[in-house]
């Protein structure tokens, strides 16, 4: 199943497949290491439900709904 | 004979341990660098190392994620390496987060400069059973990779030496991309750059294809050129691809390099996690940041730290020799913070020190107005302004222990939500607190904000935010609030901290709504794991800021001191006040017909209206002075008081013979605290805005700090004038949001019409 990020569920992981988005942001989701394959797990949202926090690459990245929705990922079934 | 100094440039990630390897290199040698004007944050030390014999000048370059014109640091990191041509490069890797990290390793590669990478945090990869070969991962790279500890000082030598060799050696330009999908294209963008003789062609052939910002401004011809070389309907793709090809070449050189086990990220409920349940908690997060400050404050300026006065309880204790701790460790029953403890110990031993001075000097007959002139320059300017540096250290210490052990990050994304509001993303909330401290650093930490809008926004705010200086003006009008009509001076300060940060708000509110109108900017950001701050590194911050201090203390001070004692001495024809005589043989009132009472008094009407101005008697121009001389330094607001006064005890009764009123003396406190900053803040805000934004930013401040004051004047003095200024207030606000809609409505039209067209 894909979904974009900004509506995943607290511990829910996948795979990106594809960055949308424009000029600067885009470029930036791009330097922090949301390129397509990239694992990614959410880990949490902050007290008012944006931004989210989630694990990519081994390190903690935060960011808002707004930019997370240019991330498209391939969901991962939990068994 | 000696070479020339080879100079190495630090580059890495933000978190990476760069400032701790900066540290430990240079040792006591490190100074932050210069601030206003240095339209480039870098700090330099030197590093010598006697076994080896080996000396380097070190640069510390600020922490970037990417070499990308995304943020005015990356422009100084990148600018740096392309144009001051540093001899070699440490890009220092977090081991722990390799994966990231080596993403800009492979930018630097690019460019045609000596690199050693500097593997730090290697201990904690290997204490978590994992291992890193840092030969294999340098035969991967074609760099040397030197595994350190900057923490535990491991290594640093064989580090340096590389470094040393490395820099003598040169290197030339490799990218992991020359063997991917677009090795063509790459090769006859170089061939361009080659043709024109630019420096680091590789790196520079890249960001063209790449279409870069800053490229673009630098060499628009070229980049034109490199974009024809890729195909059509190819030129969006090239970022995407490329930022993968670099990923999918750092995911296989560095899982090859590593082994041991590995730890699924889900599995991975660290110590952070742990801490962060609770410091990001959906209820807690709010009123935990909120009761944080309330503790800084309390420890740094409480005299009744346990409320054991406010309670009735009157707390003293008597023994042999109790007048020395009376009034040192408890005041009034209450006992002291630690803030007010170190304060009291400092202000005691000053204190001795002057009393025992003018013993001696009177006793070997020295002139009355000598000792007058030493007792205004050196007791009541550089000593009272000492004083004070007691609380400033604990305050920032406070401070740098919330930014070194990774606070502020998790402040600014639970607090993202609220000011987004306002038009700012959270990571604005950082700098402004850091305002609490020093506006300068402040105005700098800027730089990490994304926009242009943002950026000018934050800078204006920070002016409001009560900094150690201030703090200063603050203890001594509290004082005198305290004294002349019965306040709690803790309470005062509290009221002014909190002032700042609610004017802050309501400007960046409107400013987003009329002149600083943009998209609100957007907010993506590392949280660093938690760790305990390092002693060193807080003792290193603690002690840059003590030694400004006292220099400007012994610089400034001292000479406004002087001053002040002069031109208030003497009158236009230089005759010494004290010693003249009225017709009938009086002596005249102190500073009658000095030069600064008369100019203070020309300029006073301005104040008038604000309640301390021309209304005052007495004294009473000694507020104009004050306020004048507070844009050099703030510090010197509470100084002339003193001066004036001839002593810190002094200072509530010449106030209080003004006839000032409450509303009077609140409003000069909120003027003094949000009006245009000292020299150096204004220095930076130069330096740090953009272009022509300087004159339209003190006419902010000034329009600003004034239109406050007189509202907080009428406000204590007549209060039905709320009647009026609430719904102005209102109105006000009303009118900049219309004003927002419409213009907003009206860039949506013109979108669409564009859109159509």
């Amino acid at each position: 199943m894909k979904k974009t990020l900004d509506v995943f569920a607290i511990g829910e992981s996948g795979t990106i497949v594809k960055v949308n988005g424009e000029g600067r942001v885009r470029r930036r989701l791009f330097d922090m290491g949301l390129t397509p394959g990239a694992e990614v797990y959410l880990r949490k949202k902050a007290p008012l439900g944006d931004p989210i926090e989630i694990t990519l690459r081994g390190y903690e990245l935060s960011l808002r709904k707004d930019e997370a929705q240019n991330v498209e990922v391939e969901v991962k079934e939990e068994k | 004979m000696e070479d020339k100094r080879i100079v190495v440039a630090l580059a890495g990630n933000p978190n990476c341990g760069k400032t701790t390897l900066f540290n430990s290199l240079t040792g006591a040698t490190a100074y932050v660098g210069n601030w206003p004007g240095v339209t480039v944050e870098k700090r330099q030390g030197t590093y010598k190392n006697r076994k080896t014999k080996e000396s380097a000048e070190i640069v510390d370059l600020p922490g970037i994620y990417s070499l990308s014109p995304y943020t005015p640091e990356e422009v100084v990191s990148r600018d740096f390496i392309l144009n001051e041509n540093p001899d070699v490069v440490i890009n220092v890797l977090d081991a722990t987060n390799l994966e990231r990290n080596l993403y800009m390793t492979t930018q630097i590669m690019e460019m045609d400069v000596p690199m050693v990478v500097a593997l730090n945090m290697i201990d904690v990869v290997e204490k978590s059973g994992e291992q890193i070969d840092a030969e294999d991962l340098s035969k991967r790279l074609g760099v040397p990779v030197v595994a350190i500890s900057a923490l535990k000082q491991s290594n640093l030598s064989e580090l340096m030496s590389v470094a040393i060799k490395a820099a003598k050696s040169g290197r030339k330009g490799f990218s992991v991309l020359s063997e991917g999908k677009y090795a063509k294209d790459i090769k006859q963008a170089v061939v361009l750059y080659e043709e024109q003789e630019v420096s680091h062609p590789l790196f520079h052939a890249i960001k063209a294809l790449e279409n870069d910002e800053k490229e673009l401004e630098a060499n628009p011809e070229l980049v034109k050129k490199a974009q024809e070389i890729l195909a059509k309907g190819k030129q969006e793709d090239f970022e995407a691809d490329t930022a993968d090809e670099r990923y999918q070449y750092i995911t296989g050189s560095y899982v090859k390099a590593r082994s041991g086990k590995k730890v699924e990220a889900k599995e991975k409920l660290s110590r952070s996690d742990k801490i962060d349940r609770v410091l990001t908690n959906r209820w807690a997060a709010i009123p935990i940041f909120i009761v944080a400050l309330f503790f800084i404050f309390h420890l740094t300026f409480a005299e009744d730290l346990f409320y054991l006065h406010a309670m009735g309880v009157q707390f003293s204790m008597n023994f042999e020799g109790n007048e020395f701790f009376e009034g040192l460790f408890w005041t009034d029953g209450g006992i002291n913070s630690i803030g007010v403890i170190l304060a009291n110990l400092v202000n005691g031993i000053t204190g001795a020190i002057w009393t025992g001075a003018q013993n001696g000097l009177t006793q070997i007959g020295t002139p009355d107005w000598t000792i007058g002139l030493l007792g205004s320059v050196i007791n009541d300017g550089f000593f009272a302004v000492i004083g004070f540096l007691p609380q400033i250290l604990v305050l920032f210490f406070f401070f740098s222990l919330l930014e070194d052990s990774g606070y502020m990050a998790r402040v600014a994304f639970v607090f993202d939500r609220i000011f987004r509001r306002a038009g700012l993303s959270g990571r604005a909330f950082i700098p402004m607190l850091m305002g609490y401290g020093c506006g300068v650093p402040a105005m700098i930490n800027t730089r990490t904000l994304n926009t242009e809008k943002e950026r000018t926004a934050t800078i204006r705010v920070i002016a409001f935010f009560c900094c150690g200086a201030k703090v200063t003006a603050v203890a001594a009008i509290a004082g005198v609030l305290a004294s002349n009509f019965g306040w709690n001076a803790e309470l005062v300060s509290l009221s002014m901290y909190i002032v700042g940060l609610v004017l802050a708000v309501a400007m960046v509110i409107l400013m987003h709504w009329t002149t600083q109108r943009e998209k609100v900017p957007p907010f993506i950001m590392e949280l660093p794991a938690y760790h305990a701050p390092q002693a060193r590194a807080l003792a290193i911050h603690i002690w840059d800021k003590a030694k400004g201090f006292i220099k400007k203390a012994s610089t400034i001070i001292v000479l406004a001191a002087l001053f002040i004692w002069v031109f208030s001495n003497f009158t236009p024809t230089w005759q010494y006040i004290p010693a003249m005589v009225d017709e009938m043989g009086e002596p005249l009132p102190a500073y009658e017909g000095s030069m600064l009472k008369h100019l203070c008094q020309a300029i006073s009407p301005i104040f008038f209206p604000l309640g301390f101005g021309n209304n005052l008697l007495g004294e009473g121009w000694s507020m104009t002075l004050a306020t004048a001389l507070g844009l050099v330094a703030k510090e010197v607001v509470a100084d002339t008081f003193i001066t004036i006064a001839g002593g810190e005890e002094l200072v509530a009764g010449m106030i209080g013979a003004t006839g000032i009123s409450v509303g009077g003396l609140v409003a000069f406190l909120v003027f003094n605290l949000t009006t245009v900053p000292c020299f150096a803040a204004v220095a930076t805000a130069k330096a740090e805005l953009p272009k022509g934004q300087l004159k339209w930013t003190v006419l902010f401040w000034l329009g600003t700090s004034y239109i406050v004051a007189l509202m907080v004047r009428l406000m204590f003095d007549f209060v039905w004038t709320l009647a009026i200024i609430i719904p102005l207030i209102i109105l006000i606000f009303v009118l900049a949001y219309l004003w927002y809609r419409r213009a907003c409505k009206k860039e949506e039209a013109a979108k669409l019409e564009k859109g159509e067209a």
